[in-house]
């Protein structure tokens, strides 16, 4: 149901004057949430904010540090970039996999997510491929602060894909055991990890680049 | 209204739209382990959180006595300088972190969000479950690093390095690991609890129940939970990377520095400990209104309902809210004045810091014209709302001498600022808190608390405040420094320091056993305070409107209510009450002037 509310701006919503008889008519027809969206939605919007947030303000210390005179940049082995097209796959099946989910093809979506997943495994192997090869080359992590940055931004990153893939078992769970009564429930799940996975992709993207460019 | 395409239901005359909010399916403990323990029930939740940051907080209390003995009276508790830096470091941090916010959010704000927006429950309890249970294990880790081997950090509540990691500091081996691990914890807890106070005032509030007809208490506890979601990551990156400059001999902070005591050049190079200054005060700051938007908020409706006239200026205090919540993020470099900073960098600090006085004088305008001819109840709750009023003023108006640059270089470190900041975000935020505890505890137990109990409880605690930090304010303009383990009348200082000093211990003692007589006064109120009608304040909002009084699981009987008017209906030109609650439709209100607000 549409509500008048939502519609609003916030400038609209703070000049409002609750004690005026004409708004009390228009607010007497509120009927509840104030953004269109579901509440697992907008949860997940809460946690993509915070780890948006999280991760800016370490790019913002590593835009600080490294001007100091002490900074030298690492090699970048080859192998994070077969890791980043690893992801970059993983998210473009995942785009297909919501496709299918809304169109409740759940045999392809099953494919889909064990493909996500064998990626996600590939990808993660793939960093700490990278980590025993740049340890092997003696760039260590009290080394530089370059190299810090390098282990920190993987290893945070890392750890937020384990967490995706948490996510993407319960998904997994969800589309194994669907019936009828909730393939709503298994769409809304497909639906937010795929959007998760995305973000993770997107992440990925804004550290590696930082770290090759800058 | 069915042309406007709202699914109306027509009760007498009044027309109110079919529930947008999905119906709740609330889970049902079976046992005593899932009613009181492991609950998903938002009012036993805020019980839970309360309790725990309260038995904290008795530490951070203890603590500051014994702080204050060493101050006046040195060695009459035996103490060396290193246990009294740990004392405080935990005093500090226990009571911003673990008591003030614990409390004001995850008490006040799981008790009191589904009560006023009129929901069942908050819209994710498991999660709220969880975020109670992971804030218990940040205050274990915390506690757990009292008994490590070299006890907890003292490095000082804001952990800056070098020092919060180099030996010659106390507790720079496990206890600062201990530290940064329990606070990481927190934030991971306050973030699962966040996501709840945040999504159910958006996303839960009952029919009717627009934003800007929220009681103040939400409004203040709302954007205290977004500054906090934009302010902790700053911690935990701060957090993160000193932990990393700790255990694994990284150098994000950490400069090229000489062993204390040894000598020898560090491991370390390059660092910069300014950057994490930055990052602690991004936090840092916020964090001083993440403990007062929902002070300011509750102190609103407390002054509202006990002078019985509807809350002055009511647009003006959520805007206020909101810009304060706002400006609180580009004001943090005043903490870092002598720092070393850009004079440029310095004004436009300074400037930002003075705004941010326009919005907060507004509101204290506000609550003194809301109490303006109102026919003021001097219940035990007003007595702390006024109390709060006064403090505030005047820790306000001490931050406008620390604002400013020249006037803060001088005052930087001693006990000027001290006072300012226990006056403004200590004492101030403590009154709202027990008026908040005097005001809804006949909802949370059904029972009143003792009102000459009540009284004694409050004269004491507020003219006690006032003997602890009034002379602290003389001892700063003297210039004696804070955080000195020892102060000696000499040539630094004149030898009244030692009187005033032994005078704020005396008084720091007495107003600290004082809250004994409260503590008395919970206990025994809990089963033997006089009973408690429904609604005994006659407030206006939700939380009082519940069919049982406290209210039972799932808030409200069958029906969610219906919200025909804002919360601060007081003393109505002719209605028969002088409040006419929320729920109360224009149908049932006669003869009432405002009958159809």
């Amino acid at each position: 149901m549409s509500n008048r509310n939502k519609e609003e701006s916030i400038l609209q919503l703070l000049t409002q004057k609750p004690w005026d008889p004409a708004q009390a008519e228009l607010d007497n027809l509120h009927s509840g949430q104030t953004i269109d969206l579901s509440t697992g939605k907008l949860g997940q919007r809460y946690i993509i904010i915070v780890s948006t947030i999280f991760f800016c303000l370490f790019i913002v210390t590593y835009s600080d540090r490294m001007i100091y005179a002490d900074w030298q940049n690492m090699p970048e082995p080859l192998l994070l970039w077969f890791n980043t097209f690893v992801l970059l796959a993983s998210s473009i099946i995942f785009i297909s996999v919501q496709v299918a989910s809304n169109k409740k093809q759940f045999e392809k979506v099953k494919r889909g997510l064990l493909m996500i997943g064998g990626l996600a495994f590939i990808f993660i192997l793939g960093q700490l491929l990278v980590w025993q090869k740049l340890i092997g080359l003696g760039y260590y992590v009290a080394g530089n602060p370059a190299n810090a940055y390098f282990y920190l931004f993987t290893a945070l990153h890392g750890l937020h894909l384990i967490g995706g893939l948490i996510y993407w078992g319960m998904t997994i769970r969800k589309v194994w055991s669907f019936n009828e009564i909730i393939v709503k429930n298994a769409q809304h799940t497909v639906e937010l990890c795929g959007i998760y996975w995305h973000f993770l992709l997107f992440v990925w993207l804004v550290l590696f680049g930082l770290m090759s460019f800058s | 209204m069915a042309a406007n395409g709202y699914e109306d239901v027509v009760k007498g005359d009044d027309a109110v739209p079919a529930l947008e909010v999905q119906p709740q399916e609330l889970y049902h403990a079976k046992s005593f382990w899932t009613r009181y323990i492991f609950c998903q029930d938002a009012k036993v939740i805020a019980v839970q959180y309360s309790l725990t940051a309260i038995a904290i907080g008795l530490v951070g209390l203890v603590s500051s006595w014994l702080i204050r003995m060493q101050i006046a009276y040195p060695g009459v508790i035996p103490m060396d300088a290193s246990a009294y830096y740990q004392l405080v470091t935990m005093h500090g941090m226990i009571m911003v972190i673990y008591l003030l916010t614990a409390l004001f959010l995850g008490g006040f704000g799981n008790y009191l969000i589904p009560l006023m927006v009129g929901a069942r429950d908050m819209v994710f309890p498991y999660v709220n479950m969880l975020s109670y249970w992971v804030f218990l294990l940040a205050v274990l880790i915390l506690v757990a690093s009292y008994f490590v081997p070299g006890g907890p950090t003292g490095a000082g509540w804001t952990l800056y390095p070098p020092q919060a990691i180099t030996s010659g500091t106390p507790g720079s081996g496990l206890g600062i690991i201990l530290m940064i691990v329990s606070l990481a914890v927190f934030v991971v807890g306050f973030t699962m609890g966040g996501l709840n106070y945040v999504i159910t005032t958006l996303q839960a509030r009952t029919r009717g129940m627009t934003l800007m007809r929220l009681p103040l208490t939400v409004w203040g506890i709302f954007v205290a939970t977004v500054l906090a979601l934009f302010a902790f990551p700053a911690l935990l990156v701060a957090g993160i990377m000193m932990l990393l400059d700790n255990i694994l001999g990284t150098s994000f902070f950490m400069p090229a520095i000489l062993e204390a005591g040894l000598g020898e050049q560090m491991a370390y190079d390059g660092g910069s400990p300014i950057l994490f200054q930055h990052l602690f005060w991004f936090f840092g700051h916020p964090e001083v209104y993440i403990v007062a938007l929902p002070a300011f908020g509750i102190v609103s409706d407390l002054i509202s309902v006990h002078a019985r006239k509807n809350i002055f200026g009511y647009r003006m205090m959520v805007w206020a809210i909101v810009i304060i919540g706002f400006l609180s993020f580009i004001v943090w470099a005043h903490h870092m004045y002598v720092a070393g900073m850009n004079p440029w960098f310095g004004f436009f600090f300074a400037t930002t810091t003075l705004i941010i006085a326009i919005p907060t004088a507004l509101k204290v305008y506000n609550w003194v014209l809301t109490l303006w001819r109102g026919n003021i109840q001097l219940t035990v709750p007003m007595l702390f709302a006024i109390g709060f009023l006064i403090t505030f003023t005047n820790g306000g108006l001490t931050g406008l001498f620390l604002g400013n640059v020249i006037v803060d270089v001088p005052l930087s470190d001693t006990y000027f600022v001290v006072a300012h900041f226990h006056m403004v975000m200590g004492i101030a935020p403590v009154l709202v808190v027990y008026g908040a505890i005097y005001h809804w505890f006949p909802l949370i137990t059904g029972r009143f608390l003792n009102n000459r109990l009540g009284k004694i409880h409050f004269w004491i605690t507020f003219l006690g405040s006032y003997s602890i930090y009034f002379p602290m304010h003389y001892l700063g303009f003297m210039g004696v420094t804070r955080r000195y383990f020892e102060v000696f009348e000499g040539e630094a200082f004149p030898v009244s320091i030692v009187g005033i000093n032994q005078f704020i211990t005396i008084a720091a003692l007495v107003t600290g056993f004082a809250q004994l007589v409260f503590f008395y006064n919970l206990i025994v109120s809990v089963k033997h305070g006089d009973k408690a009608e429904k609604n005994p304040w006659k407030a206006c909002s939700l939380e009082w409107q519940t069919t049982e009084m406290p209210p039972g699981h799932g808030n409200f009987e069958k029906e969610l209510p219906i919200v025909h008017r804002w919360a601060y209906d007081f003393s109505v030109p002719g209605a028969n009450e002088d409040y006419i609650p929320q729920n109360i439709s224009p149908s049932e209100v006669s003869n009432a002037q405002a009958e159809k607000t």
